[in-house]
């Protein structure tokens, strides 16, 4: 620490090829944070606690097909389930298809057995007693500026009534909260009840979506999936029972290789910034050999003279590295307003924050040793010799 | 203080200029390059920077470390850009391949795609007696019923989890609507069996669909009867009768899509106005180009911002890494500059002399990033969901207008890497540069 002065002197000798450098280290720290966001949005966001306490129980053959309602009852009588609700897609939005609402009809249970979605015992109850009740979560009601009692309609892309009107007329009985660690785009659901759906809706056939199952025991989850498909083997709607983590993760793995995608396009950046930094500390030693001989001569032992080095790098990377990180934290929910919450992107947790900084200090490293080698190895009379 | 506003006004002018050079079409720039060439042959100030370029170029062997940083740097932005285009461009081409002028979609009115359409017999009957509907030799109208389910098949790649396949039922007539369709392996599928086809792309993706193979579906057994290749989206289905696709999935006799054969594309006028005119029926007409040419804008415009967004990000980075590169060898060689310019070479030769140099590196650099990308991805097959949910299958094109958009953004990154460094080079006094070191 006593050292930091002549660390900070070595950077601030050039200023502006060490404020070059800084950019460069910036957007590629920005970008990682970016990507990282993606990535996590399409598959780490949904590796919840509770997504391994909770089965989702969807038809085998494919996510359109509906299963009975009538499969509640049986479900519920496996040992090992503490309850289970169903949840309909319901696909709709509000007064302009760009205005996309994550609307879903579930029944009472579906909330119950939610402990994420944050309700007051009277909002409970004003759902359970409306008919065409709504419940939206606090995020989306702000977007609209929706209010409790407020009539809301809601165009279905897919479910037109009985009349074969898309409209959906719904009142606002509640505003939900959501628990700390609820996944990603919880505060921006929409809320409807399954009954007023079904009785509604032209074709409805006493269908519902998928099950989602809460189980008393998350180390029960293979034999009570077994179970669950078991009971509709060989019937025309089988059901396939994943944990809730694997069914998300599986619905966004068809968007393509996401992960892939994104570790291919961060590993470029992180090359091209290695090369870019490597070469600029290479550089900057360099030039400053005969000051490194005098450091040598005054005493500096060969081993500090290569601790300055490797620090000057690191410092460089980190100070680039969390002002990119800062950025990407700041940029990341604009993104999701700009894009009128079709993307939402999870905010950088501490894990993005932890594999950022080893990812800077790594690089510190990676691009320090060589020429923290080279100042070590000199030789004070050569040095200064300028030979 | 003067210093910084002289600085900041040239930032922002090489910015405005950035932004032009982008928008150039092709034609203007290669005028500029050959302006260029000929003011560097003919005019004595040309031939002087051509001979202080040279001289520039002959020094890069000695500091091949920072010269590699400039051109991996841009190849680095250049092929992350042009590989994340041409995913769009492929799936878009994908996409559009499968409609045409003269074949026209008929969907229940609203439903805004396959998956949420139904028609009933009575209206996909009105629809194939509609004026504008061609006919085969024996007068049947060439249209056809079609039911596009979802079915869920692992891939190849990660036999663990499901994806979403289509499975389509198609009428008799659709070896004719869809032309584009040809079976290359075994043979078509008998209507009223359960036989299905299946398409090239979808047999190399999927797991299980090699002729001869049994596919359970909606709890039956399905044998694949054989291959067929079409170039567009249909390539990743499973094709099979329309009417034991509907009675597999319980749709009785309604379908969800009427594809028709149009007698002539100009028949396509017709043909919607007297579907949209006729009170029995409230659908949507389009014609198939139009349908498939909606489905890929959505998404080509979300690859396009992406790629662009981060193709951005990082040009900035490569910017000022080439900023650093060119400061260092304008610093290096800044005896020998001022010993130019000290024997009367004036400040102009020696600026472009160095602009040019960046930009020639940038170009190799472009290049490099290009030739990569079109040599691992060209061709490269991905999937991912398309309209209807399920799997679109497509390849990456690395075409010639993506190459060229790489090769105009390295030259950019260049121009802006070089014209500070060149500058400083010009400015620096003469005395000061002979006197230092």
């Amino acid at each position: 620490m006593k050292y930091l002065h002549l660390v900070i002197a070595a950077l601030s000798r050039r200023k502006a090829r060490t404020l070059f450098t800084l950019v460069s280290i910036v957007a590629a720290f920005l970008l990682f944070g970016l990507l990282n966001a993606v990535r996590v949005a399409f598959s780490g966001g949904s590796e919840t606690l509770a997504g391994n306490e909770r089965l989702v129980v969807a038809s085998r053959f494919s996510i359109m097909t509906g299963l009975p309602q009538s499969l509640q009852a049986r479900i519920a009588a496996i040992p090992g389930v503490e309850a289970v609700g169903h949840q309909n897609w319901f696909g709709g939005v509000y007064q302009d298809p760009k205005n996309f609402v994550l609307s879903f009809a579930v029944d009472q249970n579906y909330l119950d057995s939610n402990p994420e979605i944050v309700l007051t015992p009277e909002q409970r109850k004003a759902f359970a007693d409306t008919r065409d009740g709504a419940l939206v979560g606090k995020a989306l009601a702000e977007r609209y500026g929706w209010k409790v009692g407020q009539q809301v309609p809601l165009i279905s892309q897919i479910f037109p009534r009985k009349d074969g009107d898309m409209t959906w007329p719904f009142t606002i009985v509640g505003i939900y909260d959501v628990a700390p660690d609820a996944p990603n785009g919880t505060d921006q659901m929409f809320f409807l009840h399954w009954k007023y759906f079904d009785e509604g809706n032209q074709y409805g056939q006493h269908e519902v979506g998928w099950y989602v199952v809460q189980l008393s025991d998350p180390a029960a989850a293979d034999r009570v999936a077994q179970a669950i498909d078991a009971l509709s083997a060989n019937s025309d709607h089988e059901t396939r029972t994943q944990t809730a983590n694997a069914f998300n993760a599986s619905f966004a793995k068809q968007l393509g290789n996401i992960g892939l995608i994104v570790s291919a396009i961060v590993a470029a950046v992180f090359f091209t910034l290695i090369l870019l930094t490597g070469n600029t500390m290479a550089q900057a030693v360099r030039e400053r050999i005969p000051e490194l001989a005098v450091l040598k001569t005054l005493g500096f032992s060969s081993r500090s003279v290569l601790a300055l080095v490797l620090a000057e790098a690191v410092l460089m990377l980190l100070v680039g590295g969390i002002i990119g990180m800062l950025l990407a934290t700041a940029v990341v929910p604009a993104l999701g307003k700009a894009s009128g919450g079709m993307i939402q992107l999870p905010a950088l947790g501490l894990r993005d924050w932890s594999e950022g900084l080893a990812l800077m200090i790594l690089i510190g490293f990676l691009v320090g040793v060589l020429p923290a080698l080279r100042g070590m190895r000199l030789r004070i009379v050569d040095a200064l010799a300028g030979r | 203080m003067k210093k910084f506003l002289s600085g900041l006004l040239l930032f922002l002018i090489a910015i405005v200029w950035l932004v032009v050079w982008i928008a150039l079409p092709g034609l203007v720039i290669l005028a500029l390059a050959v302006l260029l060439a000929l003011w560097l042959t003919l005019t004595r100030g040309g031939r002087r920077t051509l001979s202080v370029t040279r001289v520039g170029l002959s020094t890069l062997g000695s500091r091949l470390g920072s010269t590699a940083v400039i051109v991996v740097g841009i190849a680095g932005v250049v092929g992350v850009l042009v590989a994340l285009l041409a995913m769009g461009e492929g799936l878009a081409a994908t996409l559009k391949q499968t409609g045409s002028e003269d074949t026209a979609i008929v969907l229940r009115g609203g439903s805004g795609g396959e998956a949420n359409s139904v028609l009933t017999r009575d209206a996909i009957d009105v629809v194939e007696q509609a004026p504008g509907v061609a006919h085969d030799a024996s007068g049947r109208p060439l249209a056809s019923a079609e039911i596009a389910v979802v079915t869920n098949i692992p891939k190849k790649s990660d036999p663990a989890s499901d994806a979403n396949v289509s499975l389509r039922g198609v009428g008799e007539a659709a070896w004719t609507v869809w032309p584009n369709v040809r079976i290359v392996e075994g043979r078509a599928f008998q209507p009223g069996l359960r036989e299905l086809v299946v398409g090239r792309a979808a047999e190399r993706q999927f797991v299980g669909l090699a002729p001869g193979q049994t596919l359970k579906l909606s709890g039956q057994e399905w044998t694949i009867v054989g291959v067929f290749e079409s170039g567009d989206a249909h390539e990743s289905e499973l094709w099979g009768d329309v009417k034991s696709v509907a009675s597999a999935y319980r749709r009785g006799s309604s379908a969800q899509s009427v594809t028709v054969k149009l007698a002539s594309p100009a028949a396509f006028d017709g043909f919607k106005a007297a579907l949209t005119g006729d009170p029995r029926l409230k659908v949507d007409v389009d014609t198939t180009r139009a349908f498939y040419g909606k489905q890929s804008e959505g998404i080509t415009k979300v690859i396009r911002v992406v790629g662009i967004t981060i193709g951005v990000i990082m040009a900035i980075g490569a910017v000022f890494g080439a900023l650093n590169t060119m400061y260092a060898a304008v610093a290096t060689r800044a005896r020998e500059i001022a010993t130019l310019r000290a024997i009367g070479f004036r400040g102009l030769p020696v600026v472009v002399s160095v602009l040019l140099e960046t930009m020639l590196l940038a170009l190799a650099g472009g290049a490099l990033g290009a030739a990569i990308v079109w040599l691992v991805f060209n061709g490269y097959t991905a999937s991912t969901i398309g309209g209807n949910f399920s799997q679109v299958v497509f390849q990456f094109r690395v075409t010639p207008a993506l190459v060229w958009t790489g090769i105009k953004w390295a030259l950019a990154i260049g121009f802006v890497g070089g014209l500070f460094p060149a500058l400083r080079a010009a400015r620096l006094p003469v005395t000061t540069a002979l006197r230092e070191l």
